[in-house]
């Protein structure tokens, strides 16, 4: 409470009467105003649709590797590496125990081709004469861990176990269109099939599996009975299905655990790390869109430059009068700030909605979940704001710069 | 404690409500001595020569002077819109001539009300909004200020017309209104560029009425003109010629 008559004082001016002058400035010019924040509208809208966009595909392409693909994981020997037959056999019998050992590794098992040196199949005891009796049947050789590692589901039966590998039993899983060509549809008359002149008893009758889909179309026999029968040298790959997030681990540390005198033999297949994918998408997506933004929020901010500007020398008089009745140069400034500031946050608001508006609207079309960083939102109309600011300084400036008795004799 | 100090204040007090000359009150509202104003221009212009001037409160004194004769030079120096080369120009005995920009610009604020020739309103504010105006640098408690800037409309008669926009008012009404702004925060000094320059002359009869008014209240007018009818109402006239000031005795 010191408002004394003591006379030297710097002039001042309370912020609430400093942001009311501001905003009676700007309604003055309602339709000015409009069209000039149009500019900036567009810009935020553009860069908030961009990084909504970008991040809402990202998390559509994460959606779908997470179930089956991020989890994927196929170990093979490198073809033709150097001492050609320790390669062919760089895969253990034993692998799936070994794999089971490491930290995310949900299930493993092995899977080859069996060269049956063109031996044939066909099913007894049903003969149809009008289908065909004999077909060439890819046969393949599975550890019993395979199944899980494949999340192969059955129609009907039982999956060999380890009992009819280490036995040998002549015991096979046929795929669902093997079965078909086959003619076999149940099991209830215990079929059996020929591969060559061997019977071999039809255990299961696979309906899916969500990897290796050539299973559903081969004849599936036990590692030990291939082993027997055929004489397969050693398992021609490994399919593990990891924990989610594991794979990175599990491809580090599964060549080591299965081979861990050369594991420079073996080959991993696994998907891309997701986090790396999704970021790709958002990068290439991002460049393209955020420049353009950018590119509109520069126009935005020269056009509420040249309008400000145009403002300022318009209210020349205005500013004279203003100085005369005791505004200082700051008081000036700050008006003309503020008044180009509000413009840059309105057109931030509103290029907000608009942006967030557009985020929806497309994920709505494509029936995806829209996705935002929640500081998106939050920050975007504060850069609205920031341009404001940078663009409303020049002018600002040059009406601060104003001599009151020039103002006053120009602005009339 | 926002107990006012008890010194200068003549003005708010209308006890100097003399008719003639200033020979009663003892100490001058304003005071030139020795002032003057060089451009520096090549060659320099002498807008005012040593000029001196008292000015008392409750003086209603004119400047005429032909074109170019340092009448808006005066103005603008009296106004702390400018600063004199030499000489001393005190307002209520303290030298403002040597203030910074800053410190003259709440001089302004605090002591001058201006007055001028295009009125200055801002077109899309109403009457007493413009009239709002002049409290705003001056520091003044935003409580009342309306009803100030009411009863400062009140005194130039125009408080009927308080809502309305610039536009729809007549020149004179513009000019009461520019009037009640300078009023608002109560100067020591109205300072009036060429008042009636753009009024008819039933405006300028009317202002010329009020101008008298508030002389007989107490209040200091400084008023620039052309115009002999509007000199005529003053009570002391001076005179500049080539940056010369001369008493007119009437």
């Amino acid at each position: 409470m010191r408002r004394k008559p003591e006379r030297r004082q710097e002039p001042r001016l309370s912020v609430r009467d400093l942001l009311s002058e501001a905003a009676a400035g700007l309604m003055a010019r309602p339709a000015r105003v409009a069209l000039t924040v149009l500019g900036t509208v567009i810009g935020v809208a553009a860069l908030v649709a961009t990084l909504g966009l970008s991040k809402t595909a990202g998390s559509q392409i994460v959606g779908r590797f997470s179930t089956v693909a991020a989890t994927d994981v196929v170990i093979t020997p490198v073809p033709g590496a150097l001492g050609g037959s320790q390669a062919a056999t760089a895969i253990p019998w034993d692998a799936e125990a070994r794999l089971q050992r490491l930290n995310g590794v949900a299930a493993a098992g092995t899977l080859s081709e069996v060269d049956v040196r063109g031996a044939l199949v066909r099913s007894v005891p049903i003969n149809d004469p009008l289908g065909q009796t004999e077909v060439q049947l890819p046969i393949r050789a599975a550890s019993v861990g395979l199944w899980r590692a494949v999340r192969a589901r059955l129609a009907t039966g039982r999956f060999p176990d380890e009992g009819h590998s280490a036995r040998g039993n002549r015991a096979v899983v046929l795929g669902a269109n093997a079965a078909r060509r086959l003619g076999i549809t149940n099991l209830q008359q215990q079929p059996a099939v020929y591969i060559g002149d061997r019977l071999y008893q039809v255990s299961g009758l696979l309906k899916s599996v969500e990897r290796q889909p050539s299973l559903l179309g081969s004849i599936t026999i036990p590692n030990g009975t291939a082993r027997r029968e055929f004489g397969l040298a050693a398992p021609a790959s490994v399919q593990v299905e990891t924990d989610i997030g594991a794979v990175e681990v599990v491809v580090r540390q599964a060549p080591t655990a299965l081979n861990p005198d050369a594991p420079q033999l073996l080959r991993v297949a696994a998907p891309p790390d997701p986090e790396t994918l999704r970021a790709g998408v958002e990068s290439d997506l991002n460049a393209l869109f955020l420049l353009l933004g950018a590119v509109s929020l520069l126009v935005g901010a020269l056009g509420i430059a040249n309008v400000t500007l145009v403002s300022v020398l318009e209210r020349v008089g205005e500013i004279g009068l203003r100085r005369a009745l005791g505004a200082a140069r700051r008081h000036i400034a700050s008006q003309f700030l503020i008044e180009s500031a509000v413009m840059g946050l309105l057109g931030g608001i509103l290029g907000t909605a608009l942006g967030v508006l557009v985020v929806v609207a497309v994920s709505a079309s494509r029936t995806w979940t829209p996705v935002l960083d929640p500081w998106v939102p939050l920050a975007a109309p504060l850069v609205g704001g920031l341009i404001g600011l940078i663009s409303g300084t020049y002018p600002a400036l040059r009406a601060a710069a104003l001599e009151p008795v020039e103002a006053l004799r120009a602005g009339t | 404690m926002p107990e006012p100090s008890p010194e200068p204040e003549t003005l708010s007090s209308p006890l100097t409500p003399m008719d003639g000359r200033p020979d009663t009150p003892g100490r001058p509202v304003l005071e030139l001595r020795g002032l003057s104003r060089t451009y520096g221009s090549e060659p320099p212009v002498e807008a005012l020569r040593e000029v001196d001037l008292l000015v008392y409160p409750g003086d209603w004194l004119a400047v005429v002077g032909p074109s170019g004769s340092g009448k808006s030079t005066l103005l603008n120096i009296l106004g702390c819109l400018d600063r004199p080369t030499a000489g001393a120009y005190l307002i209520d005995g303290i030298d403002v001539a040597g203030l910074s920009e800053s410190e003259r610009t709440a001089e302004r604020a605090r002591s001058i009300g201006f007055v001028f020739q295009a009125f200055h309103l801002l077109p899309h504010r109403t009457a007493v909004e413009n009239v709002m105006l002049a409290e705003m640098y001056a520091g003044g408690e935003r409580t009342g200020r309306r009803e100030r800037a009411i009863a400062a409309l009140e005194r130039v008669g125009m408080a009927h017309r308080r809502d309305f926009l610039p536009t729809r008012l007549s020149g004179g009404e513009q000019q009461r209104v520019a009037i009640a702004r300078a009023l608002l925060g109560a100067p020591r000094l109205l300072l009036c560029d060429e008042p009636t320059g753009n009024l008819d002359s039933a405006s300028t009869e009317s202002l010329m009425l009020l101008f008298d008014a508030l002389a007989r209240q107490g209040l200091t007018l400084i008023v620039v003109t052309h115009d002999e009818g509007v000199a005529a109402h003053a009570r002391r006239i001076v005179d500049i010629v080539d940056g010369r000031l001369n008493e007119v005795t009437r």
